[in-house]
């Protein structure tokens, strides 16, 4: 604790100091990221309109093949996460595996957590490491938007199934005599929590109410998202994009979702959950992303025996989960002053926060509960609040409002994000969180790697 | 006259202090003080930029009731708000969570005299209704919890009106009947709590409408109703201004009441003729009528006695044995038969743990089914979702062993009623128990020292006597020995209430109070039936007098077994007071397995899913052989009737005078909410009181003079005639 004490003295510059010490622990393997890399996140219905999840897997997976020259055979694991299954490939991570010129010696399994089912990838792979059974692994995620499935209704699926075992021709006139035409409405994918019934941007619009977050305040900061993306694309930043040719189509080579407008039209929009008098519109909410992001992890002492130059260190992470209902994206304000604790960190600690946007209005009420000691105290069973992020440090490069949010693949952007962040603006700890359907949540601790 | 002039006069400082508020903290706090002295006690309100918010806040109440004084001071803060050109708009909101307004305070109508106090009293309320639908400004109603009556006219015609309830269900309904413009839904936690945060969200919103309204930005639109298909109204309307056609659904509409009500509860005719008024002779007549009938509706029976339920119903459900030592989470329920299961199923989705412990897995499988499916029936309903419905249901463990008794707070146990398999399962069941849990018996007639007899603990022994079916039924009963301990009766208390039920507590004695006022009153209609009155006959002359149920449909409800085990057992107990009808006719339908609804057969006849019932016509036999001549002098329809509420007054009344109830107020709430005793009587008491105590000894003597002893009229009621007491003061 006294190096603790000691720094908080140095004042909490966002400067790197040799005196820091690093959050290595004894007899844990140190476990670093080699490299990430991600497709450019597009607006669903757009150019990856007519692929597969699997194809945008692939290709995020060849890119990293290419970019990282790591040979296939010392790769151990590949695990992908997604959140809206494809069917015909629910092992998505396989499937992309096998396409991208991985070994087909390589076991791949594919995680489902909601948002933050890229986190999960990358922390499942970091036990595998941790523990031992592992050595080299990638981790990843994926989603489209563009074609999600839509079933049959369960009567009309029922109906199918028994036909398909009907031995007589009466049998079967019997069950298509059942037959009625409501059978043939389609069931689309859930857009709501299954626990509540709520959706998602409904239940943000309550949270943004719940702190008293106003319909400007969303605005400005949806703006300020999309002004940041954009300048950081203008400049060249977000160095983890790789173009993808898309069959039969151009070569993608930026996100598209950037764009960044004024607060006259962004205050033209009418709500989009909570009708009328609702404050979450389209333009301070993310938007439906495809995407697919991956990333080759490694212990370290292996990855330097490979000759890599590691970015980062992945240290401390944490996941939690609060009422689904009024706290549901709550998470990044449960996750944060946990992860830091673990860390032995303070936020003032932290140079680089990468937070997952899914709304200006969930952001901003994270805000509020963070800097609050009596939510700290009433929901939170601690005895004082861990403090809002300092804004200038926060989603420098700009967020999921602005970059797009795929959801399967955005913990991997995120973790990129922090990373990149670090080396550029020259900080040490970067701090990734987010929330997650299903009232989950997840920080982890990104430690940049000495240059 | 001087006083209030004087208190007006002030007022007008406390008004010139708020628009100083701004100007001058000192003058400001010197007003400010004399403005807290003069604060209306019901009402405040401020201004936010051109709207006014007018908060209901009656003092010392959990909820807002509109009595005269919030009415009075309301139309002051109207008139001063109409006054002020300051104000362009006026949102009106409660300060209480969860209670907008609860409709008319039932005292203020119940200490009117006369019905003419009752007139006037509803005429100063239509007055505002009136006003406040003529009001020049727009006003919005923010409505957040239970709006009823009263309360719910001062909502509906203010200009737009939202709503917002815990329980989304019913607000979106109200949105759908075009009751209300806008819904708001509850908020989570925020900076603080979630209540406060919904009121004041609310209000911003209200606020925020109240100045679209005002600057005509949102315009109001109110045919979003599902019965409000334009084309619909239109015809309608059309239709009804043809005088021809008027008539026919005035017809219509009172044959339907007629039929519903048996001309029982006066209230629903008196509604139609209103509206009639109304319609016939224009708006000013329609509001006199209206008030006028209100006034007569006041003052009759019906309404003390219905009044006089709710005041009792309010009483039961106060614990009024303190609070319980320990509080009850976890219980365990024996017997997972029609009761067991019904009992389980009004626990778990309260939050109890429970246990549900059967002797055989098809007697498990067949009560945890029974709760799984009146927790389904709200989600057909949309009462609840199914992820609500799973998650209720996971409190309740099926089991058939004694295992996590050893956490158990409490034990329930309904098993058959046999004293002998009673004292095997309790002394089973103590093995398992920790010390401080409390043995419950559900038993209709079984006295509870008997079962406590063979208890190591009998101080933690009570009775708790649930009414099937048992999640519609409202009443518990509950009884307590000599030896229980006051704690244990806190305890059943406390989770009968948690179990949302009303409650009485009774002592120990054979059949307690329901079921001991409910044996001879069946006695009798066994009597009547040998008579020759058939049961159609006697079910039309018992729900003829205000009855639910018929009592020969009552009978089958509750089984034919049932209830000669309790006529045997009672008949044992007291005698020739129990005497009357023969035990005869209920062993014979035993023998012959017509116990009723659920063998499929008992004085009718049961199809699953068929409403209608015919006659069991094997019961002619029956009652042919067991027939007795009538006797002609108290046989008229009346009599009949009168002769099986006074066996059952005359019971209830003995209850009473052997401490049996401690107050009139319970008796009448068990009978009517466990027995069913007619609600527009009010119950046993209520009905001695209205009625006379003379004139029910008087009925009583010349029963007796025909009879015998049966009919004898206690003490208690000999006594309250000849002193022209009344149980009701």
């Amino acid at each position: 604790m006294t190096w603790v004490t000691g720094r908080l003295l140095c004042g909490w510059a966002p400067v790197q100091t040799s005196t820091k010490k690093t959050l290595a622990k004894p007899n844990v393997r140190n476990i670093v990221v080699v490299e990430g890399v991600r497709i450019p996140f597009l607006l669903s219905g757009t150019s990856y309109k007519d692929l597969m999840p699997h194809d945008l897997a692939r290709a995020a997976l060849s890119s990293l093949l290419i970019k990282t020259n790591v040979p296939k055979e010392v790769v151990d694991y590949i695990i992908f996460g997604t959140v809206i299954q494809e069917v015909k490939t629910s092992n998505v991570a396989r499937e992309a595996a096998l396409g991208a010129g991985f070994s087909d010696k390589t076991p791949a399994h594919t995680v489902t957590m909601a948002c933050i089912s890229a986190n999960q990838a990358m922390t499942t792979g970091v036990g595998l490491i941790a523990s031992g059974q592992s050595d080299v692994i990638v981790a990843g995620g994926v989603e489209l938007m563009s074609d999600v499935p839509i079933r049959h209704s369960r009567k009309m699926r029922k109906m199918m199934l028994d036909l398909n075992k009907a031995k007589t021709l009466g049998q079967r006139l019997s069950l298509i005599s059942k037959f009625r035409l409501n059978f043939l409405t389609p069931e689309l994918p859930a857009v709501a929590e299954f626990s509540t019934s709520e959706t998602m941007g409904h239940s943000a619009d309550r949270l943004a109410a719940s702190f008293a977050v106003s319909r400007l305040e969303q605005d400005e900061y949806a703006l300020r998202s999309h002004r940041l993306a954009k300048k950081a694309q203008d400049e060249g930043l977000l160095s983890d994009v790789v173009p993808f040719k898309v069959p039969g189509k151009e070569t993608v080579t930026k996100d598209n979702g950037i764009r960044p407008s004024s607060l006259e039209q962004m205050a033209k929009l009418k709500p989009a959950f909570v009708k009328p008098y609702g404050t979450v519109t389209a333009a301070n909410s993310s938007f439906l992303t495809d995407g697919a992001s991956a990333m080759l992890i490694m212990a370290e002492d292996k990855a330097l025996a490979m000759g890599y130059k590691p970015k980062a260190y992945l240290r401390d992470f944490v996941y939690v989960s609060q009422d689904p209902k009024d706290q549901l994206l709550l998470g990044p304000t449960y996750a944060t002053p946990k992860v830091l604790e673990k860390a032995g960190l303070t936020l003032k600690d932290i140079d680089a926060f990468e937070f997952h946007e899914a709304f200006s209005g969930q952001i901003l009420a994270n805000f509020k509960a963070m800097d609050s000691d009596w939510f700290a105290q009433n929901y939170m069973g601690r005895k004082a609040k861990v403090g809002s992020p300092p804004l200038e440090k926060f989603n420098n490069w700009g967020g999921s409002l602005s970059l797009g949010h795929p959801f399967g693949a955005t913990g991997c952007r995120l973790v990129m994000a922090a990373a990149n962040r670090l080396r550029k603006e020259g900080g040490q700890f970067g701090l990734v969180a987010a929330c997650a359907a299903g009232g989950q949540g997840h920080a982890m601790i990104v430690e940049t790697y000495p240059k | 006259m001087v006083a209030s002039r004087a208190i007006g006069c002030l007022r007008r400082f406390a008004n010139a202090s708020r628009t100083l508020h701004h100007c001058s903290g000192y003058i400001c706090r010197n007003f400010s003080r004399s403005s807290a002295l003069l604060a209306r006690s019901h009402i405040n309100y401020g201004i936010k930029d051109d709207v006014a918010v007018i908060r209901i806040n009656s003092p010392n109440s959990k909820v807002n009731t509109l009595n005269q004084e919030l009415q009075s001071e309301f139309m002051e803060v109207m008139n001063e708000i109409w006054a002020s050109d300051q104000v362009k708009s006026a949102v009106l909101i409660s300060s209480k969570p969860g209670c907008f307004i609860a409709g008319a305070d039932i005292n203020m109508i119940a200490a009117c005299k006369t019905p003419q106090e009752v007139t006037r009293l509803s005429q100063e309320g239509q007055k505002m209704f009136e006003k406040l639908e003529n009001s020049p400004k727009p006003i919005v109603a923010a409505i957040s919890g239970s709006c009823l009556g009263g309360g719910l006219e001062v909502g509906v015609p203010a200009a737009f009106d939202m709503m917002l309830t815990g329980r989304n269900i019913r607000a979106d309904r109200a949105k759908k009947m075009g009751l209300v413009d806008q819904l708001v839904e509850p908020l989570g936690p925020g900076v603080k709590p979630p209540e406060e945060r919904t009121i004041e969200y609310l209000e911003e919103i209200a606020v925020t409408f109240a100045k679209g309204l005002a600057d005509k930005k949102i315009s109001l639109k109110r045919s979003k109703g599902l019965m409000d298909t334009s084309y619909l109204t239109e015809l309608t309307s059309y239709a009804m201004g043809i005088p021809f056609v008027r008539q026919q659904v005035y017809k219509k509409v009172e044959e339907q009441v007629r039929k519903q009500t048996k001309g029982l509860y006066p209230a629903p005719l008196k509604i139609i003729d209103v509206v009639k008024t109304g319609l016939e002779e224009g708006k000013d007549a329609g509001y006199l009528s209206e008030s006028q009938k209100f006034g007569e509706l006041a003052m009759t029976k019906e309404s003390k006695a219905l009044i006089g339920l709710y005041h009792g119903q309010v009483l039961c459900k106060k614990n009024k044995f303190g609070t319980p030592q320990r509080e009850v989470k976890n219980i365990a329920v024996l017997g997972a038969g029609l009761m067991g299961a019904g009992i389980a199923q009004v626990s778990v989705d309260k939050g109890l743990k429970t246990i549900l412990k059967d002797a055989t897995l098809t007697g498990l499988s067949r009560g945890q089914q029974q709760v799984f499916k009146g927790l389904n029936d709200k989600v057909k309903k949309k009462t609840l979702t199914s992820f609500e419905r799973d998650f209720i249901f996971n409190n309740l463990t099926g089991q058939l062993d004694y295992q996590s008794f050893e956490k158990a707070d409490m034990v329930i146990e309904a098993v058959f009623e046999d004293i002998n398999l009673k004292h095997k399962v309790l002394k089973e069941v103590e093995e398992v128990i920790p010390a401080h849990c409390v043995f419950a018996s559900n038993t209709s007639a079984l006295p509870i020292n008997e079962i406590a007899s063979v208890s190591k603990r009998p101080e933690k022994v009570i009775g708790m006597h649930y009414f099937s079916p048992v999640d519609k039924m409202q009443l518990l009963e509950i009884i307590t020995t000599p030896k229980t301990s006051k704690d244990t009766t806190a305890s059943a208390v406390a989770v009968g209430l948690k179990q949302g039920k009303v409650i009485i507590v009774v002592k120990d004695g054979p059949g307690f109070y329901t079921t001991r006022c409910l044996a001879p009153m069946m006695s009798e209609v066994i009597r009547i039936l040998q008579e020759g009155i058939g049961p159609k006959k006697l079910d039309s002359l018992t729900t003829g007098f205000g009855f639910p149920v018929g009592a020969a449909t009552l009978v089958d409800e509750v089984g034919v077994d049932v209830a000669k085990h309790v006529a045997e057992d009672l008949g044992k107990a007291f005698g020739e007071r129990f005497a009357g009808g023969s035990l005869e006719l209920l062993k014979q339908m035993v023998s012959k397995g017509f116990l009723g609804r659920k063998s499929g057969k008992g004085f009718y006849v049961y199809k699953e899913g068929v409403k209608s019932k015919d006659l069991n016509s094997d019961m002619d036999s029956v009652l042919a052989g067991l027939q007795v001549s009538p006797k002609p002098e108290v046989s008229s329809d009346e009599d009949i009737q009168y002769r099986l509420v006074s066996r059952f007054v005359n019971e209830a009344a003995l209850c009473l005078q052997e401490e049996i109830l401690a107050t009139p107020a319970e008796g009448d709430i068990g009978a009517v909410f466990g027995l069913g005793f007619p609600p527009c009587l009010g119950g046993p008491f209520r009905f001695v009181d209205l009625y006379g105590a003379q004139k029910i000894v008087d009925r009583l003597r010349r029963y007796e003079a025909a009879y015998g002893k049966q009919f004898t009229p206690c003490q208690l009621l000999i006594d309250q005639a000849s002193a022209g007491k009344k149980f009701y003061q």
